[in-house]
């Protein structure tokens, strides 16, 4: 695609226009881990209570599976390149509704995801969590913590029904926002209602060396290539979700707002960088959504 | 003479003693406000406010048994903010309340800040995460799990996986006496507590029973506390 930029003049917005690409983009942007069919049904389901978890040996895979969930850094730190968790977007040890739980996206594999350009199976998926929101290294399919990931997945879906999209899997999808995006009203919402966690500065905070409050961008977040960089991703997540206890209470325009505020930040290199940021915006960010290869406040994105 | 880039030794010299001065008003200031600090903290004030430590220890490291709360290692803005709210009633002690009330500002910021400096105590060979827990362990549960299908948070993803506290904004509660723990969710419940920032604790205290109060403050507060080795546990490792 030619060349985009963000006007810069004290405010920095998304053009409009943006905006009405949205739909034919859509398909490629939306979140990966529920089916994209609009016709599938909706499905109710609750995954089963923790006391019911198996004993054995199955049993101690399906419950490191979910302390790799909330502990990443400690039971899973040899393939994670920042300082997040699975559990900083997957709340509740990935049991929360749209937090990309695991129980919707278990049974929604394997499908053909356009990211990859192929069909890609469950265990696939989730090395590209550690590839990109993680910012590391894929295990191997066979390595013990995907496995153990598995493990807790299946059990998570225990029961669920097939054929249909499960309710609160994948991403809230917001409508578009009244106006465009807007960095400017983006920070100050930030500030009211985000850095009280996450930092003035989006990089969260720690207590005893452990991370808290995740890191929203720079070097210990997510990179270019996961999901989350997305806007559209970004503001669904942040509207159904954030701030903590407190989702549903920002507005649509305020989560949108915010969402690029975030994504308006650098972060960790694409993996799939081709050695030019054009390049590798025209391959794999050629979306309305990403920020990727924007210029803001002077400086474009993804050039580090 | 070239006064560009290089300076000349007199320049140097002025601009060495200009940042020496500098440095020295601000020590001064500090060691001023710390000295008012303490003798608050010691001594208590003339205008009848008690020595903190009476209560709170020698070294600000509380009274588990007393119920008294740690504040040595806290941030100067959490604790100064407290004896503001005290000292307005947004925060209800029959402890606290007229102490703070006959502390001047200034005397609330020195306090704060020299217990702030204080060590906290804190051994950092026990900032491992915590055992999981099991939903029948139901303070261990609340605290490192929390109870999502009601949008109730794990106190550990604000305070921490071992309940350290974070930034200013989320104290400690590791540590703290489980019966003080017990009485500020408490307070929250019924409204004698400012909701304090996004008014948050309100909101989850709220969603608290009284047996799930005492569960999880006898998890931070108890010996079975997740910092192990803890002086103030005396859980073994």
């Amino acid at each position: 695609m030619s060349r985009r930029f963000v006007i810069i003049s004290g405010r920095v917005w998304l053009a409009a226009a943006l905006y009405s690409a949205a739909a034919a983009q859509a398909e490629t942007t939306q979140p990966a881990t529920v089916p994209s069919s609009a016709s599938s049904p909706t499905l109710a389901f609750k995954s089963p209570d923790e006391r019911s978890m198996p004993g054995g040996e199955y049993g101690k895979a399906i419950k490191l599976g979910e302390q790799i969930m909330l502990h990443t850094q400690t039971y899973a730190g040899r393939y994670v390149g920042n300082s997040l968790n699975c559990a900083s977007c997957h709340l509740d040890a990935g049991r929360q509704a749209y937090t990309s739980p695991l129980a919707a996206a278990y049974v929604s594999y394997p499908m053909y995801r356009s990211k990859n350009g192929r069909v890609i199976t469950f265990g696939e998926r989730l090395q590209d969590c550690f590839r990109y929101s993680m910012n590391g290294q894929a295990p191997a399919l066979n390595d013990p913590v995907l496995v153990a990931l598995e493990s807790y997945s299946v059990w998570l879906a225990k029961g669920a029904p097939m054929g249909g999209k499960l309710q609160g899997g994948g991403l809230l999808k917001l409508g578009k926002p009244a106006l465009a995006a807007d960095y400017v009203r983006g920070g100050q919402a930030y500030a009211q209602s985000c850095a009280l966690c996450h930092g003035p500065d989006g990089q969260g905070q720690s207590s005893g060396g452990k991370m808290v409050f995740p890191p929203l961008w720079g070097k210990q977040s997510f990179n270019w290539g996961a999901g989350m960089h997305n806007v559209d991703s970004a503001a669904g997540f942040i509207k159904a979700n954030m701030p903590l206890m407190r989702g549903n209470t920002l507005t649509d325009q305020q989560a949108w707002d915010i969402a690029l505020f975030m994504n308006s930040h650098e972060r960790p290199q694409d993996p799939r960088y081709t050695g030019s940021v054009q390049e590798t915006r025209r391959k794999y960010h050629d979306s309305p959504y990403s920020m990727y290869g924007m210029t803001v406040n002077g400086h474009v994105l993804g050039g580090n | 003479m070239n006064h560009g880039p290089v300076q000349s030794p007199r320049r140097r010299t002025a601009k060495t003693l200009l940042c020496a001065s500098l440095l020295l008003a601000w020590t001064w200031a500090a060691a001023q406000t710390n000295d008012l600090g303490r003798a608050v903290a010691l001594n208590g004030t003339k205008t009848g406010v008690a020595a903190c430590i009476a209560c709170h220890g020698m070294q600000g490291e509380g009274d588990m048994i007393g119920g008294f709360p740690r504040i040595a290692g806290l941030s100067s803005t959490y604790i100064e903010a407290q004896l503001s709210a005290y000292a307005r009633g947004e925060r209800q002690s029959s402890l606290m309340q007229t102490p703070a009330e006959h502390l001047s500002a200034e005397e609330r910021q020195a306090v704060a800040q020299y217990f702030s400096q204080l060590p906290p105590y804190i051994p950092p060979q026990t900032l491992r995460d915590p055992e999981p827990a099991t939903p029948d362990n139901v303070g261990a549960w609340l605290a490192t799990r929390g109870r999502w299908k009601q949008g109730l948070a794990a106190c550990a993803q604000c305070h921490g996986a071992t309940g350290l506290g974070v930034g200013a904004a989320f104290p400690p509660l590791t540590g703290q006496a489980a019966s003080y723990l017990a009485l500020q969710l408490q307070s929250w419940k019924n409204g004698t507590r400012a909701p304090g920032p996004m008014a948050l604790m309100p909101q989850i205290a709220g969603k608290l029973s009284d047996s799930e109060i005492s569960a999880v403050a006898a998890y931070y507060g108890g010996p079975t506390a997740p910092l192990h080795n803890s002086p103030w546990s005396g859980a073994k490792p």
